[in-house]
């Protein structure tokens, strides 16, 4: 069995599936899903799920006109090509998954990233209530401050690994901190660790650097 | 008898994709323009703008009808998958990340056993007895997960439930169904 070890479960692939789930974590998912073979099936399982419920789902009937305004529409319609993918940065250190792509743009170095102690970051779909999505670039060997969170951390790594709590995260790996969790993920030493992070919640420094740093810095 | 065997829709997707049947095409909306509709209704869409909708999504699958294929997924799944991205684009305003089969960075599958390839109709009819087996307070569980743009916490908190009841139920649920999706005979 080929693909990651660590997952983001199946509740959250059910909300992907069908469709319930805020565009931040979805991407995440989606990314997840492009290295994961295993989830892959398991989200494909829980569409045709979707696809047996509306089977069962009691019909609402149409307006009679409907119809004739559909079939009149179809010599408009042409086929659609697949939809057109983007066009991954060249200069990203991995290789993008194409939805996180649709994301970046074509310059992964042009992004637009903060530099921090230890850290790079730069803010994805800002502005949307409830979620901070952040693609990073932790320096070989770095520790993060210790923190909790408010709500919810998913991080997906997509280059390089780190260590928290005594597990090992690589490339398609997903690590899930709950609001309780105080943690302190370590870099591996040997590159640069590259992660997508989606938080549900501001986060709280709790180590005495941290304090310190808190009003400056978001892990 | 399920839907997709009654109508025999995988026929009916093959007709439109290959030989382009207009024929076809009205007895796949007759079926599942209503369907899609009813969805669209439960997600909050008014009359108007659920038939909007529909029109789009029914549109899509005739362009898209070359795509559709029928050893991945059924054609009620397929119409599933175009309405429930539609609405995200249009009621959530939201874009839908997706997977693309062609990403190079594709981790690839492990080539499934040989047996593995359950017989579409098959798996419907079983697929359908399973849910009508299901206890009413999973099934209804079921239908706010799929018809209502609920996470799991809203939909704990509608029902007036404990989050981990709502989750245990809906992988009660999930898991009965999926066996009959993962075990063949
Ligand atoms: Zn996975
Ligand atoms: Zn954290």
């Amino acid at each position: 069995m080929t693909g990651p070890i660590h997952h983001p479960g199946e509740d959250l692939l059910l909300e992907y599936a069908a469709g319930s789930m805020p565009e931040p974590l979805a991407l995440l998912v989606a990314t997840h899903l492009t290295l994961c073979p295993a989830c892959r099936a398991e989200a494909a399982r829980l569409e045709t799920l979707g696809g047996a419920m509306l089977e069962e789902i009691g019909p609402e009937p149409v307006s009679e006109s409907l119809l004739d305004r559909v079939l009149d529409c179809l010599d408009d319609a042409a086929e659609l090509a697949p939809q057109a993918g983007a066009r991954p940065a060249t200069d990203a250190p991995f290789a993008v998954p194409m939805p996180l792509a649709r994301y970046l743009g074509e310059s992964f170095g042009g992004l637009g990233w903060r530099s921090m102690i230890g850290l790079k970051e730069v803010e994805l779909l800002k502005g949307r209530p409830g979620f901070t999505t952040r693609l990073m670039r932790i320096a070989p060997g770095a520790v993060m401050p210790r923190h909790t969170h408010e709500g919810a951390e998913m991080t997906l790594v997509l280059a390089g690994g780190f260590t928290d709590r005594g597990n090992h995260f690589v490339r398609g790996d997903v690590a899930i901190a709950g609001p309780d969790d105080d943690h302190q993920p370590v870099a591996d030493a040997d590159g640069e660790c590259i992660c997508l992070a989606v938080t549900s919640a501001p986060l709280r420094l709790t180590g005495p650097i941290g304090r310190y740093l808190n009003p400056f810095i978001r892990i | 008898m399920t839907l997709s065997d009654a109508y025999d829709l995988q026929s009916l997707m093959a007709a439109i994709a290959v030989d382009r049947d207009r024929g076809a095409f009205a007895s796949l909306f007759r079926v599942m323009a209503p369907r899609i509709k009813a969805y669209l209704r439960r997600l909050g869409a008014t009359d108007e703008v659920a038939e909007d909708l529909v029109q789009d999504v029914m549109l899509t699958v005739w362009r898209r009808a070359v795509q559709f294929d029928p050893a991945k997924a059924s054609a009620s799944t397929w119409i599933f998958t175009i309405a429930r991205n539609r609405r995200i684009d249009v009621l959530r305003r939201e874009r839908r990340p997706e997977i693309d089969p062609e990403d190079p960075a594709l981790v690839a599958d492990a080539p499934p056993a040989a047996d593995d390839a359950l017989e579409a109709a098959d798996m419907g009819e079983r697929l359908h007895s399973a849910m009508q087996g299901l206890p009413e307070g999973q099934l209804s569980l079921l239908k706010l997960a799929y018809f209502e743009d609920l996470s799991h916490s809203q939909i704990a908190e509608r029902m007036d439930l404990p989050l981990g009841t709502v989750k245990s139920r809906l992988r009660l649920a999930t898991a009965r169904l999926k066996s009959v999706l993962e075990h063949i005979a």
